[in-house]
């Protein structure tokens, strides 16, 4: 433990890495996916989509593909509902605008939806795609954030039914500024002020499971929607509003994921699957190709993030200053609470009086934006701590002596915390654990910082090869503090196991396995005795969905109390049972035992009686949790890199991760978030980039021309498990699934500068633009 | 066309179209473990083994795999659920998260293990770049398939590395 706290539980399953409740399956190859069944007489549906940036549909002749033989139906905008809606799958009302229709007149990216067809094969779908005549009217398209906010740029969203936007003729979907004290008095007390602007680039998730649904009627001509989805109650929702019908209507179901990072965390085919369904009667499957999935689904928002920071030479901070532009492409789903989240887990991080947040989201004609990893937290460390190691370099001190001065500790808040929320004003959110210092020292030594920073040039500044070091420090969340909500329900089965019946949503992190351990640590049984089942609109308690970091600490705090209200009924039945008052039982091993006289009743009997003995009722427990705080995971990434300086190419020598993660309920599957999250970021890093052309089209949109890191670029990443108690998390846990993303961009920075004297300002840092920076600096 | 294959050590008999690729086969023929990544030779999400080699299912014609011997993960553990020891490692190790690349990635470490059972991590990499995993960052795979190499080569009574 980092802190001299010591646990105020004894770990049971909590603390220990068992087998993952779906593993058996995942090994053998027998779990369930979404695409993994086969219904009778399913049709395939196909989406056709624009060929232009920005175009008017003028009108659309599906006659000669209806008429194609196999085919059974064909949607555009003409026979379809015009509700006004975001795909972004978030709590409600959204804070973002409705700004998308199941099917528009207007085509605003290339890949844009413009019309679907089911037919009886996925080849005949295919090839009525090519009989339907849409007739375009081109407009002008802009694709730089910059140029669509000027005056007089094409206006991309001009119908008159979209809501919540904040300037139509200037392109901007949202924007959000904040001021806490002020930053021109800040600046003025200043001995220096350091100002630097940030580029990154496009990049999708890529999750193996590209996004997929199948669509069918049940007994009772209900539509169930089988899909890969992180948020099954948003879905519904969604896809309810869409087609104006009560939610009572429809049954979302999640089977297993192959992958989300954000990606899923959006309405996109769900509601093409429902209307097929209840048009033709028939079960449907929509799965989009690999292509697709890169430029229909949804991508990580490039921004600008200029950071103004006035210091002291004490290294005391006067004023932080951050000003966010980024690009939400086509649609605006996830714009305002992405902008905000660039400075709402940067800004707290470190101490100033003075605070400003301004920022825009801009939309242009390329591919939709959304949720990804990070969450804009990713852009904004890519800034922030690239300037932190700017500012410790003009102080002519080590960085991790900038980053222990001003980082916010235990004990403390920062009142951008409340200045600054989801898109609006945020919750206070004082720190009630704080491993950094920990983080950082171990992180350091492992890595062997102190022998290295600033050395490697001395040593040999003729060297072809250089080699650096860097670090960058991060923050993130745990869930949306005061929105987001989940619920468990724990019933007890007649051999002493459980049913945990849960709305959180596994997208493959092993979340059902955390819950798991969490109501087995409660239930004082092995982690194998908890089924769980998970994510069933009809079957299962709501919950906000995966995403925000929000499982192990949300859901994680529903199930905790859902198995505490279980077992306050195990204890009442054992209480009659053992004939004692149930304030003197406790449970361990699968019985319950009376500190008083020693004497003990195992589970079986318990349930057994409670089932068929006496005042028979089942024994279960429900509930519900919500927090009003947000505990930051803390993470201190270091990094040790070669740069070629005749080829500009770069390779990761060393990689050391060491995160704060409150207590690890599941130390093994933490370190599997953090490894998993941190190649994900060395791989956007380096060489992740959506590219298009002058048309908006994209030039690499397979995992041919769009490489990911496999095993042979891969470094070894090493984590480091640095454990605080949380005291507001269900048995000291915090979440810890974004943040290992965001140090790659500003570690691999900060170490190329280490090595040859060139700061990355613009992302990925391909072997072209390292080495037109070395060739600059010359 | 009939096509005569081996699958999982069965005989099978199908008929398919020339067109048909063994992914498509596969699947419909209820082999779901393997999956549909890219659908173009690029990620190695629906490798299978042919022959005892890794392929990539997704760009394998069906016809061309007239008479031959095809493994999927399904045929991997035994009808009494024994795991084989790659599996069981993957579990241990924690190496499969969503579990979507796991056959792929799992059948990649076989062709590897049943030809040098005393493989170096450089030998686990280069067997398993052919498999795009986006969740472990291949950390907890590479562990699995080194422990799982030391359980075979135990069980053989053969010394470690």
């Amino acid at each position: 433990m980092s802190e001299s706290t010591t646990l105020p539980f004894e770990k049971k399953s909590v603390g220990t890495s068992p087998w993952r409740v779906d593993g058996i399956g995942l090994v053998t190859g027998s779990a369930q996916f979404t695409d993994d069944i086969f219904l009778k007489n399913m049709l395939h549906a196909k989406i056709l989509g624009s060929p232009h940036a920005h175009a008017r549909i003028l009108d659309i002749d599906t006659s000669a593909a209806e008429k194609l033989p196999g085919v059974v139906i064909v949607l555009t905008y003409k026979n379809v509902p015009r509700v006004p809606h975001t795909t972004a799958g978030q709590g409600y009302p959204e804070p973002s605008p409705y700004d998308s229709f199941m099917f528009d007149t207007k085509a605003r990216f290339v890949g844009d939806r413009v019309a679907c067809v089911a037919a009886e094969t996925s080849e005949i779908a295919e090839q009525a795609l090519k009989l339907i005549n849409v007739k375009y009217e081109e407009l002008p398209a802009v694709f730089d954030v910059r140029e669509a906010m000027k005056d007089g740029a094409p206006m991309i969203h001009d119908e008159p039914d979209a809501d919540g936007i904040h300037d139509r003729k200037h392109n901007i979907a949202a924007h959000y500024d904040v001021e806490v004290g002020s930053i021109a008095n800040g600046l003025k007390e200043a001995d220096f002020v350091v100002e630097e602007e940030f580029e990154t680039q496009y990049a999708q998730h890529c999750p193996l499971e590209p996004h997929v649904c199948i669509g069918y009627l049940d007994d009772n001509h209900r539509i169930v929607l089988r899909t890969a989805t992180q948020v099954p109650w948003h879905a519904r929702r969604i896809v309810a509003q869409c087609l104006q019908i009560p939610v009572n209507q429809i049954r979302v179901i999640k089977p297993r994921i192959g992958g989300g990072f954000g990606s899923k965390q959006e309405i996109i085919l769900e509601d093409l699957c429902a209307l097929i369904t209840v048009r033709t009667r028939r079960p449907v499957k929509i799965e989009y190709t690999r292509r697709e999935e890169f430029i229909a689904s949804r991508t990580r928002d490039p921004s600008i993030v200029k950071m103004t920071i006035g210091v002291k030479k004490d290294g005391t901070f006067t004023a932080i200053d951050q000003r966010v532009t980024s690009w939400t492409g086509g649609y605006g789903g996830h714009s305002l609470t992405l902008l905000t989240n660039v400075g709402s887990k940067t800004l707290p991080f470190y101490r100033s009086k003075n605070v400003r947040f301004w920022g825009d989201s801009v939309y242009t004609n390329l591919p939709v934006t959304g949720a990804y990893r990070g969450y804009g937290a990713t852009q904004g460390a890519f800034a922030l701590e690239q300037v932190m190691d700017m500012i410790a370099d003009k102080l002519g001190i080590d960085p991790i002596e900038l980053h222990k001065k001003n980082h916010i500790q235990k004990g403390e808040t920062n009142p951008m915390f409340a200045a600054l929320g989801e898109g609006k004003e945020g919750h206070d959110n004082p720190i009630q654990s704080c491993g950094l210092d920990e983080c950082i020292d171990r992180a350091a030594a492992a890595i062997g910082w102190t022998k290295k920073h600033r050395l490697y040039q001395k040593r040999d500044p003729n060297a072809k090869i250089k080699r650096g070091i860097g670090m960058a420090c991060l923050m993130q969340g745990s869930g949306i503090a005061g929105i987001d909500m989940a619920s468990a329900r724990i019933k007890m089965n007649e051999d002493g196991s459980f049913n945990l019946l849960m709305g959180a949503t596994d997208l493959g992190t092993g979340s059902d396995t955390v819950l798991a351990q969490i109501a087995a640590q409660v239930l004082g049984i092995s982690t194998d005795k908890i089924l769980t089942y998970s994510s069933d609109t009809d079957m299962t308690p709501f919950d906000k969905g995966a995403y925000a970091s929000s499982t192990t600490y949300v859901s994680g705090g529903a199930v905790k109390k859902a198995a505490e209200a279980c077992l306050e009924k195990i204890l009442k039945v054992a209480a009659e049972m053992l004939k004692e008052d149930a304030a003197d039982l406790f449970c361990e091993n699968a019985a319950v035992v009376s500190r008083k006289t020693g004497k003990k009743t195992p589970y079986p009997s318990i349930i057994q009686r409670s089932l068929y003995g006496q005042n028979q009722f089942q024994i279960e427990g429900e509930a519900s949790h919500i927090s009003y705080v947000s505990p930051p995971p803390f993470a201190a990434h270091f990094a040790e890199v070669e740069v070629d300086t005749e080829t500009g190419q770069v390779r990761v020598v060393d990689y050391v991760a060491a995160v704060d993660c409150g207590v690890a309920i599941n130390p093994k599957l933490a370190e599997g978030q953090m490894e998993g999250a941190a190649l994900n970021g060395l791989s956007y890093a380096l060489c992740e980039e959506m590219v298009f052309d002058q048309h908006g089209r994209m030039l690499n949109p397979s995992f041919f021309d769009y490489r990911l890191f496999t095993t042979v670029d891969a470094p070894k990443i090493r984590t480091i498990l640095v454990e605080t108690y949380e005291p507001s998390g269900p048995f000291g846990a915090k979440s810890i699934a974004e943040i290992g993303i965001n140090g790659p961009l500003p570690a691999l920075a900060n170490a190329i500068y280490d090595a040859c004297g060139v700061r990355m300002k613009k992302a990925p840092f391909t072997p072209e633009r390292v080495l037109a920076a070395i060739l600059a600096k010359k | 066309m009939n096509l005569h294959v081996t699958i999982n050590n069965e005989p099978k008999e199908f008929i398919c179209q020339p067109t048909d690729t063994l992914l498509d086969l596969l699947r419909r023929e209820g082999y779901s473990s393997v999956k549909v990544g890219c659908s173009n030779g690029d990620c190695g999400i629906c490798a299978v083994l042919l022959n005892g080699r890794t392929v990539n299912s997704c760009v394998v014609l069906a016809a061309h795999c007239q008479n031959k011997k095809i493994d999927t993960i399904e045929g991997l553990s035994k009808n009494d659920g024994t795991l084989h020891p790659l599996q069981k490692a993957f579990l241990d190790e924690g190496g499969a998260q969503c579990g979507f690349c796991t056959p792929g990635l799992i059948l990649s470490a076989k062709e590897l293990l049943d030809q040098n059972p005393n493989p170096t991590d450089a030998d686990v990499r280069d067997a398993l770049s052919g498999v795009i995993c986006r969740c472990t960052g291949y950390v907890k795979p590479i562990a699995a398939v080194l422990t799982a190499a030391e359980e075979m080569r135990k069980a053989k009574g053969g010394t470690a590395a």
